[in-house]
């Protein structure tokens, strides 16, 4: 299997000077298509640093990043927002539009590719909406869902737009067991049927058994595999 | 990306985000129709301003016009010999030349006695220099002792002249001067008189006792067709004394409004009004703005983690800008219309709306919206996907 993610001794570190801090150092990582790896660590290990760095949202210069075979550190901008429209976000707030409705939210991860039309679009995200098993609640704006049911949403935008990679931030964080257990195990299960890649930071050891590897940061060093 | 889904994907993301939020909707249309209507308003009071400033030499039917070098505008005149008036009549191109006399003085309401100043005219009738129908047909009527026409647009504190006339009470007193109004006829009221009253050159000089013939406060002057106006001028310039100013007559409408517009402290305040409409719509549509990114920032924030571009959330900000100028502008404007009416038919100031003032004040408050949009739009850069995690 070809990897979508490598990392090779990549050094990242915030401030200048004398107030530099260092927070990953020498990381090195393979991750395949399809693999689920989760993330832990505890807090200030730099765990969410690696993250925003894979998803081409903060500029490493050190080491190498090369994701879906796009080298990320000293790249431009251009090669990252064309690298991130392949990828699927998860946050730990669901971040959905308060204004439209979960069907509109979902639309709005494919509006990004105008090459479909309308209809084609709320086809596709009316369908992902029914698979995360929102089918019956189309129409509903945000404010309207309850915590688990926004957090499917999200779920469904990231994986609508068919993406390679999914990068997900403590994506149980705001849930209770019951309902981030689900969300979890539903996005492995559609990952899987897809062969979409998953990068999963987490401190929720509930969810550690969906996860193909599981990766321990601390410190900004991976400390075991 | 194709042009259309280009502009339409982010108008049609403000345009969702504006509907939801109705209160604040109904408050940023509100602010821009408050500043369209003030725009609006101040535009109208300007425009009327110039209109009813030039009423009196738009209705003059000359070539030429003869004024003092010192008179600042028609209705605060410097008067000069007419003598001078009359070596004008040795040029060949110069077919006739009358003098104009002006002067303010107070009519005597007849039903309240109160007594308010107005506008008095005076020339030979038989010259026709007023360019009014009601005021030719009268001519013969006006050359009788004590008679004047008086404006029907002056304002109502003069009494109903029409119905007073109608019962057959037409003598009242200009400058405690008894005199009998024969007729009405139309000009419209000004910034400097509330009304207007036309008598004969002699009637005149009754009215106004220590004024006499020899000294005039305008010339107007006719040409032989067929002569230029524009050589007739420069010959007239260099044959008279200094003191006189030579006008035609897009000069004199200029001289006029260009007096309200710089000279009197006026033109300077409907602009000033004006900017000040701008600048206060100006800021409650950028606050309404700003908000709605600080409010939307974490959203914007996902969007460009998504791989959405910055310049999309600008059209996005732009766009909402639009919505809101044209939604402020449809109600300011009718608003604006209805008072406009409210303002001719009570102030009597003609006050007309016109398809270039509709434009003006679209493309204005269009302006305004844009640039609080421009100004809100650095707070995009907030919106950093980076700290969302």
């Amino acid at each position: 299997m070809p990897n979508v993610i490598e990392v090779d001794h990549l050094n990242f570190s915030f401030g200048s000077g004398a107030l530099t801090q260092p927070v990953l150092k020498d990381v090195t990582i393979s991750i395949e298509k399809g693999e689920i790896v989760l993330i832990t660590g505890p807090s200030g290990s730099g765990k969410t640093t690696f993250l925003t760095i894979i998803g081409g949202l903060r500029q490493a210069f050190h080491g190498s990043v090369k994701v879906l075979g796009h080298q990320f550190v000293n790249s431009n901008e251009q090669i990252k927002v064309k690298t991130r429209q392949q990828i699927g976000y998860i946050f730990q707030q669901h971040n959905l539009l308060k204004s439209l409705t979960a069907l509109q939210n979902v639309c709005m991860a494919l509006e990004i590719n105008a090459m479909i039309t309308e209809q084609q679009r709320c086809n596709r995200a009316a369908e992902m909406l029914i698979a995360v098993g929102l089918g019956d609640r189309l129409d509903y704006r945000p404010d309207q869902l309850s915590g688990g049911q926004r957090q499917r949403a999200s779920i469904a935008r990231a994986l609508v737009g068919q993406p390679k990679i999914i990068l997900a931030d403590e994506p149980t964080a705001s849930l209770d067991k019951q309902s981030g257990y689900e969300a979890v195990n539903l996005l492995k299960r559609l990952a899987k049927e897809s062969h979409t890649t998953i990068l999963l930071v987490t401190h929720d050891y509930r969810i550690l058994d969906i996860a193909d590897r599981v990766v321990e940061i601390e410190d900004g060093m991976i400390k075991q595999e | 990306m194709n042009w259309i889904g280009w502009l339409y994907f982010p108008a049609r993301l403000a345009w969702r985000q504006l509907v939801f939020d109705r209160t604040k909707l109904v408050a940023a249309i509100c602010g821009v129709l408050f500043a369209c209507v003030l725009v609006f308003m101040q535009l109208g009071f300007k425009d009327s301003l110039y209109a009813s400033a030039a009423s009196a030499p738009v209705k003059l039917d000359g070539d030429l016009f003869l004024m003092h070098k010192q008179s600042e505008a028609m209705w605060r005149p410097v008067r000069f010999k007419r003598s001078e008036l009359m070596r004008v009549l040795g040029n060949p191109a110069v077919m006739e030349a009358y003098p104009l006399y002006l002067g303010l003085a107070p009519l005597k309401n007849i039903q309240t006695q109160v007594k308010r100043t107005l506008m008095v005219y005076g020339f030979d009738p038989d010259s026709l220099i007023f360019n009014v129908d009601a005021v030719k047909n009268k001519h013969t009527e006006l050359r009788l002792k004590d008679t004047v026409l008086f404006d029907e647009y002056s304002r109502p504190e003069f009494g109903p002249m029409r119905q007073l006339l109608d019962a057959g009470e037409n003598v009242t007193e200009i400058n405690d001067y008894k005199i009998t109004i024969i007729g009405l006829f139309q000009l419209g009221v000004s910034f400097a008189a509330d009304g207007n009253v036309i008598t004969s050159d002699l009637n005149f000089m009754r009215i106004f006792p220590r004024r006499n013939l020899d000294d005039i406060d305008m010339g107007v002057i006719r040409l032989n067709s067929g002569a230029s106006v524009e050589r007739t001028q420069a010959e007239l310039k260099s044959h008279l004394n200094e003191f006189v100013n030579v006008f035609t007559y897009e000069e004199l409408l200029h001289y006029e409004k260009d007096y309200w517009a710089n000279a009197a402290p006026i033109g300077f305040i409907f602009g000033f009004g004006t900017v000040m409409g701008w600048v206060v719509g100006l800021v409650i549509v950028y606050q309404i703005l700003f908000t709605d990114i600080v409010n939307h920032r974490n959203e914007f924030a996902t969007l460009k983690a998504m791989g959405y571009e910055h310049g999309y959330f600008v059209r996005v900000v732009f766009a909402s800008s639009f919505f809101l100028a044209v939604l402020g502008f449809i109600p300011g404007y009718l608003l604006s219309l209805g008072l406009y009416n409210l303002a001719e038919s009570q102030m009597y100031m003609p006050m007309p709306m016109l398809i270039s003032k509709i434009i003006t004040v679209f493309m204005f408050i269009l302006s305004m919206c844009f640039m609080a949009g421009l100004l809100a739009i650095r707070k995009l850069k907030d919106a950093n996907p980076a700290d969302m995690f």
